[in-house]
């Protein structure tokens, strides 16, 4: 609302220097009329936001619910089927709200880069000329895309436990591993004295591969000879820990599972809900994904790669070194709304029994404690900064890749 | 529903919690400017509440509100009923969306005293029981280590498994659902071996499944749930109406006056009968309704052991006995204040 500074007509002889200015002028100046009315704005919002809180409050002690965030240290007293940290029936609901964040930052995770990867190839396959490819990838992003996510997670989730075995008839797998309705169990490896060894192995193999890297494109750039810095890269990351593992003799014993009356026992288990939700918000957003891809790669002028082709780069390389490149600049922002979308949709996960942040914290803890004010507050204000990383970083990584114009 | 629907609702539901009049009037005079009581019950559980062939809502926790109903308006019908799941009951009281929750909910007293409820009453005495498929050759709930179950959030059935598993020392794997449809057909493909709920629930569940021979409940009962209906706390006399209605229809039954009789019991000559059915003195004063409201109560519901019989007991598919929730004098724990 900022006006420009109005014009004044100065009177021949007037005092040029200090123009006089009355509180009454001030009325007919846009720009403190405009910072006036906006002060007012921010104070009504303000009391309004206050009015709120303190109704709130009010109204939650008259109607005697219990309030405030003590409750987090209290005995949550109920179990939870997934767990990627210790976590028992006597662990405080804290702990169970934690339990909850890694659950759905692990569905998050992993979907994200599943659905990256499917979404990549469905879109390029959409372009492809062999039109067979072009159609199977078109209907099934018309498919996908038009159907809500929550009856794709069911009939996935249904399909699943329909075609499964009942644990008695499970499926042997080799390596002691078993297949059931249940899940697939396969034996959980018990890390032994030494494998600290391997890691510490894993992270020199990084490293060594980012410098080889580096070396590899300062030589290729002053020499224009080509090393395959990838491969190497590759076989540093993979055969020093390896390497490693063998030389600190194996440090590692295995729980293998059993079969027991009702269940497999031991091992570590991959949950139907978590295949499920996993499948289905990946196939889900992938189909997002293809379009954005298909979009991005469509809006790279003709020009550049008939040029490429020009200079005789292979399709291959016309693709990856000038297409892509500059196809990333269109996709990289509608894509970070297709992660966001993801990360959110994964709290669908309660309709199929996964215990994500929404189903432990906003649903069990809430129920238990009565709180929900506090325990809403919590998971939205949680949401919030995931999605607010998950923007920073592609925000980032497309500053990244923007054009760098000279 | 997708969360931003779900935390949509949510915050809309707390932001009228928030927003909320801090000085309200009276429910019962709420509820007769509005012409209906509206009362939150369970999306769909035989016996307790669900819709007949015809659409009509029917089951014990139903003709609670029915009564209340006949009671504040001489007219049963004048009920407005919002299904809720286990999860929303709380907020959707507290929030001023029902009247009466009731919706086989357990008094506790966290419910009691932190949640912005009191309990009016128990209309249903049960208790936490397991349900198992007969192939599986179990006899009882001691065999369970090891086993998977199916649960239902936002229940107090969470925590009992919990607890009886720690107490038995034995271990379990829990599968936990948010609605009751979902938890069943998990059960049903073989996702679980137990179902877990309270006996009655297992009861009119196990109608629903394909071959309800199948299935076994287990004669362990690991909890107590009284089940009840509750009102937001802070208005006594609302509560007073809904509990003296509860206590009405037991009264009744123990006196013998039946939806049938009730007419002529108004010329019964004993004074109890009298004072119940508004013929003697002036009870319908105190709860701010007419004398006659426990008789229009009866007249609408029957006696608390007809709509016993008629919802969940011989006259009705789930043929559950009356147990606990038989009178005191019969041996079981239904028991009224007398109204006098």
């Amino acid at each position: 609302m900022m006006g420009r500074e109005p014009v004044t007509f100065k009177a021949p002889g007037a005092d040029v220097s200090h123009p006089r200015r009355s509180p009454i002028d001030l009325i007919y100046d846009p720009k403190a009329r405009g910072i006036f009315l906006q002060v007012l704005l921010v104070v009504a919002l303000i009391a309004l936001g206050v009015e709120i809180v303190s109704n709130a409050i009010t109204n939650l002690q008259k109607q005697n619910i219990a309030s405030g965030f003590g409750f987090l240290d209290r005995i949550a007293g109920f179990d939870i089927s997934q767990t990627l940290i210790d976590y028992t029936n006597t662990s405080t609901y804290g702990r169970a709200f934690w339990v909850g964040l890694t659950n759905t930052l692990l569905v998050a995770g992993i979907g994200i880069v599943a659905s990256t990867v499917i979404g990549f190839i469905v879109g390029i396959a959409r372009l492809s000329s062999n039109w067979l490819i072009a159609r199977l990838a078109g209907v099934y992003v018309e498919v996908v895309r038009n159907i809500p996510p929550l009856l794709m997670l069911f009939a996935i989730y249904f399909a699943v436990l329909k075609t499964l075995p009942l644990p008695r008839d499970s499926i042997a797998l080799p390596l002691s591993s078993y297949l059931n309705v249940r899940g697939l169990t396969v034996p959980k490896p018990i890390w032994q004295d030494g494998i600290g060894l391997v890691g510490a192995a894993f992270i020199a193999g990084c490293v060594a591969a980012i410098v080889l890297g580096a070396w590899a494109r300062r030589r290729r750039i002053a020499t224009g000879r080509i090393f395959p810095s990838v491969w190497a890269g590759l076989a540093l990351i993979i055969g020093l820990p390896v390497l490693a593992f063998f030389l600190a003799g194996s440090p590692v014993t295995f729980n293998a599972p059993t079969v027991g009356r009702f269940n497999i026992t031991g091992g570590l288990t991959l949950l139907p809900e978590l295949v499920a939700l996993l499948v289905g918000l990946s196939l889900y957003t992938a189909a997002f994904i293809a379009e954005i891809v298909r979009a991005g790669i469509a809006g790279v002028p003709k020009g550049q790669k008939e040029a490429a082709f020009a200079l005789g780069l292979s399709q291959g390389q016309v693709m990856r070194l000038v297409v892509i490149p500059q196809a990333m600049r269109i996709i990289i922002p509608p894509l970070t709304n297709q992660y966001l979308n993801l990360t959110k949709n994964s709290s669908l996960a309660v309709a199929i029994g996964y215990p994500d942040l929404v189903h432990v914290f906003a649903g069990t803890v809430l129920n238990q404690t009565n709180q929900a004010i506090e325990v809403i507050l919590i998971t939205m204000g949680v949401y919030l900064l995931i999605s607010l990383v998950t923007s920073l970083l592609m925000n980032w990584f497309n500053a990244r890749m923007a054009l760098v114009e000279r | 529903m997708n969360l931003q629907v779900k935390i949509g609702l949510t915050a809309a539901a707390l932001l009228a919690l928030a927003a909320a009049p801090a000085a309200a009037q009276g429910t019962l005079q709420k509820v007769n400017d509005r012409g209906e009581l509206t009362c939150g019950v369970n999306t769909g559980i035989a016996g307790f509440s669900a819709p007949d062939e015809k659409g009509n809502w029917a089951g014990i926790d139903v003709d609670v509100c029915r009564a209340v109903a006949a009671a504040i308006f001489k007219d049963p019908k004048k009920v407005k009923f919002v299904p809720l799941t286990a999860k929303e009951r709380f907020t959707a009281l507290q929030s001023g969306e029902i009247d009466i929750l009731s919706r086989n909910t357990t008094w506790t007293m966290s419910r009691d005293t932190s949640a912005g409820m009191n309990f009016a009453g128990i209309n249903y005495y049960d208790g936490q029981g397991f349900m198992v498929n007969k192939s599986l050759g179990v006899k009882s709930a001691k065999e369970l280590a090891g086993a998977s179950i199916c649960v239902q959030t936002g229940t107090t059935t969470e925590l009992n498994v919990a607890d009886y598993f720690r107490q038995t020392g034995m271990t379990y794997k829990p599968v936990v659902f948010e609605k009751l449809p979902e938890t069943i057909a998990a059960y049903n493909a073989g996702r679980c071996d137990v179902f877990t709920s309270d006996a009655s629930q297992l009861y009119a569940t196990r109608l629903t499944l394909g071959n309800p021979g199948d299935h076994i409940v287990l004669p362990e009962v690991i909890s107590k749930e009284p089940l009840g209906p509750a009102v937001r706390q802070g208005d006594a006399q609302w509560a007073n109406i809904v509990r003296w209605v509860l206590f009405a229809l037991v009264n009744a039954e123990e006196l013998g006056v039946t939806s049938a009789n009730v007419d002529k019991m108004l010329e019964s000559s004993n004074p109890e009968i009298k004072r119940m059915l508004g013929v003697e003195g002036d009870f319908g004063k105190g709860v701010g309704l007419d004398n006659d409201w426990a008789y229009q109560a009866i007249k609408a519901v029957g006696n608390y052991g007809e709509s016993f019989e008629r919802n969940v007991g011989q006259g009705s598919r789930l043929k559950i006995s009356r147990g606990q929730n038989a009178l005191w004098r019969d041996g079981g724990l239904q028991y009224a204040p007398p109204i006098r």
